[in-house]
């Protein structure tokens, strides 16, 4: 496909949008039912359900910088730990115990609310990727790469080792005690009681979470046939061509990764939240190439397959949690479910590069111009 | 002075290690233009392939000389790593050599995961002690001063000779201008008689060479081996091979003996030059701050030439 097509694209796709939307709305509210029906068979598989909804929300957001933007970006998993990061300091009593003044100031430790973290998360991590961003907008594309995991191993080694001189991170002991969310007379960490019914703390979180992923799903839908998602498409098509039809890349790229950034730090500060801990061990690089696997598995650039690529991925290590639980006894500790579930990624992500470079379900729009540019 | 002298042996050392992973990776980018995130576990696969090679043939015969055994693990790791890395380049880049770029770069990614977990699978996940084949010697540069081990010594001497060999290779032979010529231009070296897909694998074979001896110096010297040791060695060699400027020989010894040097200097001197508030353990960050810098202040490295927008 190229670059003026896909700048004049926009009108053939706005037709017959009503019935999505329709569909989507209607989608959403039996997603809202289902951990109603999940609850009695235990609460831990909501909780699942609630944190591969969180992955959808990260997947979404490097979607915006792979898929549309078409820069890769190994470190991505940086700003998930800016996001809940931010949590941890400002809702949990950590600050003010290790530094003097903040303790003067709040001598009962910080309670920031969730609705003034979220956003505050999602700016700081849009800072951090115009910052990462900056010094690679001249380079080709797999320098980006190798940079972003760079930046994610830089973040991993402060948050290891900040405890001195001024205790930040608590090193890799990690920060507890970090409020639940919050908003108004609503305590997400109670369960919530309507009468005879109560609703468990855990399926509110799904809630909460299903809203944001509904919300991320209709910004990246929203941005994608808007004029910036077209522009960063042509970017992702030939940059050159793309500036030559008079296209500042340098500001869409650092918006591209600012608005990728954000969508993680918004996920970390929700994520901190849910787990009332942070620890350096979360945010390893194995995350950031889930994630990177997830938009890939999927369909780079289209909402539906990433969503599908994330809730696949997400929900695979529980799967061989169950379906290899005594895979250790019979390999004699040489294989178990990390093992195994990392050997599945690795080839998934070489098989679908091979045999299906689009994706699971890619957009079908991209599939038409497939084998015109597989030409060389 | 003491200190200066030890951390300058040992930067060297390392750097020599750095050098070997960065020609591989560099000449695989002079040729085909991918970054083969792979490179730095097959240095972990070699490192490992020897641990067993040497472990076998220690325990089987106990009065066997060490430099025998490493005489035998040394060849057969980097037989296995040859091996290995054609595999791969024929399997997982070959069939993608013509895909927009993004495709190769996500395999390779996939590649590096699958080679950490089936050594896992292969040679479990706990780290493992590697054995002593060379005796640990220790020799003076003064009395009561710096020392050099003679592993180090070794690893500066098998280093030098492999990288003047290396020079020769590639200026001097056949395979070297075929090489030279497919990365300037595959289509018209093509057009001259050159194969490119026999050229592109011996390149493969050369890197996976280079990373296997460094994978057993690597394990040498620090005595203990595991599935994850591939990996930030294989990053920071590919920073020194930017640093140097990438697809240039020169350009990734010199970038890979820089590093080492700056990375040992830290570790010797980064708590004293800021009054203990960062120690030696924020070293890690060193290779990626000089990456940073590099690619923003002269992107094409060191020693190199322009670097082709081929975006």
């Amino acid at each position: 496909m190229n670059v003026s097509s896909i700048l004049s694209s926009s009108f053939a796709v706005r037709a017959g949008q009503r019935g999505h939307w329709m569909l989507l709305a209607g989608l959403a509210l039996l997603l809202m039912l289902v951990p109603f029906g999940i609850v009695p068979f235990g609460e831990g598989w909501v909780r699942i359900l609630a944190l591969a909804l969180l992955y959808v929300l990260l997947a979404l957001g490097l979607n915006i910088v792979v898929g549309f933007a078409g820069l890769l970006d190994l470190g991505y998993v940086a700003f998930y730990a800016v996001g809940a990061y931010m949590t941890a300091w400002l809702s949990s009593p950590h600050l003010s115990e290790h530094l003097p003044a903040v303790m003067a100031l709040w001598p009962n430790g910080l309670h920031v609310p969730i609705w003034l973290i979220v956003p505050l998360a999602a700016a700081v991590a849009a800072l951090a990727g115009i910052v990462l961003g900056a010094p690679t907008l001249k380079l080709r594309g797999d320098y980006l790469a190798i940079v972003t995991l760079g930046f994610g191993e830089i973040i991993r080694v402060f948050m290891n080792n900040l405890e001195q001189p001024l205790n930040l991170t608590n090193g890799p002991r990690g920060i507890s005690q970090i409020d639940p969310v919050r908003l108004g007379p609503l305590d997400f960490s109670q369960p919530l009681t309507l009468g005879s019914f109560s609703i468990p703390s855990v399926v509110l979180y799904y809630e909460l979470f299903l809203l944001m992923g509904v919300g991320a799903i209709l910004i990246g839908h929203r941005l994608e046939f808007s004029r910036i998602g077209r522009a960063w498409m042509a970017i992702r098509e030939d940059e050159i061509a793309a500036r030559a039809m008079g296209l500042n890349t340098r500001n869409l790229k650092l918006l591209a990764f600012a608005m990728g950034a954000s969508f993680g730090g918004v996920a970390g500060a929700l994520f901190g939240a849910f787990q009332g801990f942070v620890s350096p061990e979360s945010f390893s690089l194995m995350e950031s190439v889930m994630i990177v696997a997830m938009v890939v598995l999927g369909g780079i650039g289209h909402l539906p397959g990433v969503v599908l690529g994330a809730l696949l991925l997400a929900a695979l290590p529980e799967v061989l949690r169950y379906v290899a639980a005594d895979l250790r006894v019979h390999t004699g500790g040489r294989l178990d479910a990390a093992i195994l579930r990392q050997l599945l990624i690795a080839l998934a992500m070489i098989g679908i590069m091979l045999w299906r470079p689009r994706g699971l379900w890619p957009s079908p729009e991209r599939a038409r111009a497939a084998p015109e540019e597989m030409t060389p | 002075m003491d200190t200066f002298v030890q951390q300058l042996i040992n930067g060297l050392v390392l750097g020599c290690m750095y050098a070997l992973v960065a020609l591989g990776y560099t000449m695989v980018y002079g040729i085909i233009g991918l970054i083969n995130f792979a490179h730095g576990d097959v240095l972990m696969i070699g490192a490992l392939v020897s641990y067993s090679v040497a472990t076998a043939l220690m325990e089987s015969s106990p009065n066997l000389s060490g430099w025998l055994a490493l005489a035998v693990a040394l060849p057969v790791s980097m037989g296995a790593c040859v091996g290995l890395n054609l595999l791969i380049e024929r399997l997982a880049y070959r069939p993608l050599r013509s895909a927009p770029r993004l495709a190769p770069l996500i395999t390779a990614m996939g590649v590096s995961l699958l080679l950490q977990a089936l050594a896992m699978v292969i040679w479990l996940p706990s780290p493992k002690p590697y054995p002593q084949l060379i005796p640990d010697t220790v020799f003076d540069v003064w009395a009561d001063g710096p020392v050099i081990t003679l592993t180090q010594l070794l690893i500066l001497g098998v280093t030098t000779a492999v990288l003047a060999l290396l020079m020769a290779l590639v200026l001097r032979t056949r395979l070297g201008r075929a090489m030279r010529a497919t990365a300037e231009n595959p289509q018209v070296a093509a057009l001259m008689g050159v194969q490119p897909d026999r050229v592109i694998a011996a390149t493969f074979a050369i890197g996976a060479a280079l990373a296997a001896l460094a994978g057993v110096m690597w394990a040498a010297n620090y005595g203990t081996v595991q599935h994850t040791m591939g990996f930030l060695p294989g990053l920071k060699a590919f920073t020194a091979a930017v640093f140097g400027g990438i697809g240039n020989l020169a350009g990734a010894m010199v970038g890979g003996l820089l590093l080492g040097l700056i990375e040992s200097m830290g570790a010797g001197y980064l708590g004293s030059w800021t009054g203990g508030v960062f120690g030696s353990n924020y070293v890690e960050i060193f290779a990626f701050a000089v990456l940073i810098a590099v690619l923003t202040l002269r992107p094409s490295g060191l020693l190199g030439e322009r670097v082709a927008d081929r975006a």
